[in-house]
């Protein structure tokens, strides 16, 4: 697992941040996604309050981001629903700038661009390849 | 002129409001969204009140700005729904907008929501007509510009500013809600009032306080 401390000398390329209005679809999309990645990809998760209700924590995103740009170079971060986007907007304008370039929004689906995202990165893929992929999950036949 | 004393005054009276009209507005978004904006609201404006400190040993030495900062920040870290990020960048903007000042004159405070308006709009993409609190709280800020524009008093511009925002409320009514989670409902968000609206009429009801009005009494 990507558990290097802050002098790691060496970044991935992508990380993801999954954030959710519900604790357990965040960390359940999360565990999902690193299955599929093989331990090849950081992936945070900031999903429900504070409180564990649900919701969104402003706060708890500005930390597992900063969390996964300890590990890879670039953040993307996907979201559930519209009110998890005003949380991230709002998270990125309170991060430092030099964190706040290294972040990407995804709108693509949240479940299935997620592991798209995942098992993408995980190849070593760059940013716009990662970004791309996961957006096009939103037409990817379910069989 | 409003000085930090003045804006907390505001903030207890904005939480005061909230906190008795909380079931209300709980109510409404059960009807249009997730049964949470009273409790969004009132979580945060309790947190708010803890900032705050007693009137009496409080500590008004810091300016205007950092005042609104820290309940920027606090709305922010609490509130948890859309709510929190909306009046949260609301209120930073208002920071902005006070800059150095120690004390505001009427100009000041139109100019400074005006700024909250411009963050909430940015913040949340929507406009007049989006069916959510930027239509009650961008029709309070146009009448309190033009009625201090036209000579009234602030006493008599905030009250203008509150029937405008009462009505941007009502007018939310009969709309389709294009933004936040009232969307998803389509069709079915029509015909009830949108909760955000509400809390932003409270938002300039507390304001009056500014003019001397609307205080909570102590005795
Ligand atoms: N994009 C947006 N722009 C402006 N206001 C919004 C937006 N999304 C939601 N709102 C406002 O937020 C209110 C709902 O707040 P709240 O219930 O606390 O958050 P949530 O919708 O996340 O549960 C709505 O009634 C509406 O006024
Ligand atoms: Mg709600």
């Amino acid at each position: 697992m990507l558990e290097q401390g802050m002098d790691t000398p060496f970044l991935r390329p992508v990380g993801l941040v999954l954030v959710s209005h519900s604790q357990a679809i965040a960390r359940g999309t999360r565990e999902l996604a690193e299955q599929m990645a093989g331990g090849m990809v950081p992936i945070r998760d900031a999903g429900g309050t504070l409180e564990g209700a649900i919701g969104t924590d402003t706060m708890r995103v500005i930390a597992v981001i900063q969390d996964v740009l300890k590990l890879a170079e670039v953040a993307i971060v996907l979201m559930d629903l519209g009110s998890a986007y005003l949380s991230t907007e709002t998270a990125l304008e309170m991060l430092d700038k030099s964190f706040r370039s290294r972040v990407r929004l995804s709108t693509a689906p949240f479940v299935e661009g997620a592991i798209i995202a995942a098992v993408t990165a995980s190849t070593g893929a760059s940013v716009e390849e990662v970004l791309k992929e996961a957006d096009a999950a939103r037409f990817l036949p379910k069989q | 002129m409003i000085d930090t004393a003045r804006l907390k005054a505001w903030l207890r009276r904005y939480a005061e409001l909230i906190h008795v009209h909380k079931d209300e507005l709980t109510a409404l978004d059960a009807t249009i969204g997730d049964a949470d904006h009273g409790t969004n609201m009132d979580r945060g404006m309790q947190a708010v009140l803890h900032i705050l400190g007693d009137e009496e040993d409080a500590n008004e030495n810091i300016r205007p700005a950092e005042l609104l900062k820290q309940v920027a920040m606090v709305l922010i870290s609490k509130v948890g729904g859309a709510s929190g990020p909306l009046y949260g960048t609301a209120f930073l903007r208002m920071a902005q907008a006070v800059g150095e000042k120690e004390q505001l004159n009427e100009e000041d405070i139109a100019q400074m929501f005006a700024a909250g308006l411009n963050g909430m709009k940015e913040r949340g993409k929507a406009d007049l007509g989006d069916k959510t609190m930027v239509d009650a709280y961008a029709r309070a800020v146009s009448a309190l510009s033009s009625s201090l524009a036209e000579g009234f008093p602030l006493k008599e511009s905030l009250a203008q500013a509150i029937s405008a925002a009462k009505e941007g409320s009502d007018q939310t009514i009969p709309l389709i809600a294009r933004k936040g989670r009232a969307s998803y409902l389509g069709e079915r968000s029509r015909g009830h009032r949108d909760p955000g609206s509400l809390s932003t009429v409270y938002l300039f009801e507390a304001a009056l306080v500014f003019a001397g009005e609307g205080e909570i009494n102590h005795a």
